[in-house]
């Protein structure tokens, strides 16, 4: 349920919480956003950062340069303002996604979870639009929304050491894509060979909360190689479209 | 491109040595960690007592500090945990400027108090700034030096001060820490603190917590009472600022601390105030720690108090003291001969007050605000 009045709480004396309902939904996370893109506008006085997730939003302020009830007053202006303005449009980003074989090992696990083909896991995952609720966990990793029911699948019983870069999984009712090399224990289906977070990128996440991805199927290892020295000669370029509203 | 000139040769790199600043704000909503120093009233501090701005680079030093050499004439101040620092062998003091010359060997002992030293260089610890930051988050291997920590061999470089390097700043009196004995932590409640029992909040707030021997940069657990839940443990993932209390399942408590996630899934039921983060970075495995609730306005007032000494850090005033007139010999390095009468001493506080202020030899009697400039140019 999206409150009718936004709720403000103290996250210690230089941070403040501004959250906007109460489970995880697209209508609440789209409220999110807004307030998001009019921060990212900047202009609002002592704030230094902010950080948007599911369904409330942390803004980071100094306390000497505005107190709690000032910011809490500016934002409230913000967000009946925010309503008022025609957002920036969100985009889906094509992430290519080589399935199966060495680089989706779990995939026929997967499958079998499912009772499904693994040619039906591969339509299923990439034939949605997922939204990016929000990003966390590690540099670059987005949380998406909106996985097949069907395809959910419990976590591996041990633990890999190392997952590399651009492992795209599934846990549960969640899918994602690592964007640097950890261990997990998350099923593995696909890579891509798109990097998800580079340091040295302005913004440095291919994606951000609010956008939609679309998981694009390779053909096989010519072209998951091809876009991986086109990505290294910094010549590819993700596909963004803008989602038809 | 700002020019720099090696100025620090590690010859053993310490347990956990790692160049940090004020922290990688601005890019939490890609995920992105923040980092940065742990205590960064105490970074802050030893970059003023040099001469460089609060955001510039220095070294975190973990419990057993590094030895390097230096590699050019160094303005140096190191600031925090007391680790007896060595220049060739002969103690010099913390939280004071100190001039060393090139080939000088600085060590560093266990620490006596507190457990991060900062050592800041005029100048700033020269490495590239990524994503607008140059402190190190060696989990993801980014800033810093090469994303890791420091190596012994490793050289670093100090950008150029473009003056003459001077040691002439002061902590104020009575503005250095002291972090021994228990800590007692001033927390604002919230943002999930309604997800506890009434008896769970009393436990947070009544109970002494001991600094397990698992913390780190991420966060401090602790051991002790756990605290009581109404319905579980778990939220909706959302955000946490550094000094987050978080209390996953077994109700035993996390600080969260500068390399947290940028987001986690377990309640908060409240944040150490910015005034705090200090005592909980010096804070010792098996060290005692204890909560009290403070308002906002409270931990304001003492955010305040804690910005006033970093503001009280200045160079002693380019005056002369003289008492009844009686004018004494005490002038700036800088060997401006003027003279104020004034019943008190100048202390590195602003102050206020009547005076009388010779130059050449004509006498002023003045109302006389005397305001400590940072920075250069004071």
């Amino acid at each position: 349920m999206i409150y009718a009045e936004p709720r403000f709480l103290p996250a210690g004396d230089a941070a403040l919480v501004v959250e906007l309902g109460d489970e995880i939904s697209p209508e609440i996370n789209r409220r999110v956003r807004s307030l998001s893109l009019a921060l990212e506008r900047g202009g609002v006085a002592g704030v230094f950062d902010f950080l948007p997730t599911y369904r409330s939003a942390l803004v980071f302020y100094d306390p000497l340069a505005a107190s709690a009830a000032e910011l809490q007053d500016a934002l409230t202006g913000l967000l009946e303002s925010a309503d008022e303005d025609a957002d920036a449009a969100p985009q889906v980003v094509h992430i290519p996604v080589l399935y199966g074989g060495d680089m989706g090992p779990d995939i026929g696990f997967v499958a079998d979870n499912a009772g499904l083909s693994e040619m039906d896991v591969i339509g299923m995952h990439s034939g949605v639009d997922y939204l990016v609720y929000m990003m966390g966990f590690s540099p670059g990793f987005a949380y998406l929304g909106g996985l097949d029911g069907r395809l959910a699948t419990p976590r591996l019983q041990s633990p890999r050491a190392e997952i590399p870069a651009g492992a795209v999984g599934i846990a549960e009712a969640q899918t994602g894509v690592y964007p640097v090399a950890s261990p997990g224990g998350w099923q593995l289906i696909g890579r891509t060979p798109v990097d998800l977070f580079d340091a040295g990128r302005e913004p440095p996440a291919l994606l951000a909360a609010g956008d939609y991805v679309r998981f694009v199927a390779l053909e096989g290892e010519a072209e998951f190689r091809e876009i991986r020295r086109q990505v290294e000669a910094g010549e590819y370029r993700v596909v963004r479209e803008a989602v038809a509203e | 491109m700002m020019a720099a000139r090696p100025a620090l040769e590690i010859l053993q790199p310490g347990m956990l040595t790692t160049v940090q600043d004020t922290g990688r704000y601005g890019y939490q909503r890609f995920g992105m960690p923040v980092a940065g120093a742990m205590d960064g009233f105490a970074l802050r501090a030893a970059n003023r007592l040099v001469g460089n701005p609060d955001r510039a680079a220095g070294l975190e030093m973990t419990a057993l500090g590094p030895q390097m050499r230096l590699l050019d004439d160094v303005c140096f101040a190191i600031a925090g945990a007391d680790v007896a620092p060595l220049l060739d062998g002969d103690a010099v003091p913390m939280w004071q400027p100190i001039l060393a010359p090139r080939g000088s060997l600085l060590a560093f002992q266990a620490p006596r108090d507190g457990l991060r030293a900062y050592l800041a260089v005029a100048g700033g610890v020269a490495v590239p700034a990524v994503m607008g930051s140059r402190s190190t988050y060696v989990k993801a291997g980014i800033g810093g030096l090469d994303g890791r920590a420091l190596r012994a061999g490793d050289v670093l470089s100090a950008y150029e001060t473009g003056g003459e390097l001077r040691a002439h700043r002061r902590m104020p009196d009575g503005g250095i820490p002291v972090y021994g004995g228990k800590a007692e932590l001033r927390v604002v409640l919230g943002p999930q603190n309604g997800a506890f029992t009434r008896q769970g909040v009393r436990t947070f707030l009544t109970a002494e917590y001991a600094v397990s021997i698992q913390s780190d940069r991420m966060g401090y657990r602790l051991e002790g009472a756990a605290i009581e839940h109404r319905d579980g443990a778990d939220i909706i993932s959302d955000g946490a600022p550094m000094g987050a209390v978080q209390v996953p399942g077994d109700g035993k408590p996390i600080i969260l601390m500068a390399d947290r996630g940028t987001t986690g899934g377990y309640t908060k039921i409240a944040a150490v105030i910015t005034a705090d983060l200090d005592k909980v970075a010096q804070a010792m495995p098996g060290g005692a720690v204890a909560f009290r609730a403070v308002t906002l306005e409270e931990a304001r007032a003492a955010l305040r108090e804690r910005e006033g000494v970093l503001d009280g850090i200045a160079a002693p005033a380019r005056l002369a003291v003289v008492s009844d007139g009686a004018v004494s010999d005490i002038l700036d390095e800088g060997g401006v001969p003027i003279a104020l009468t004034s019943a008190a001493p100048i202390a590195p506080i602003a102050r206020r007050g009547r005076g009388r202020v010779r130059v050449g030899g004509e006498i002023f009697d003045l109302d006389i605000t005397i305001r400590q400039v940072n920075g250069e140019g004071e």
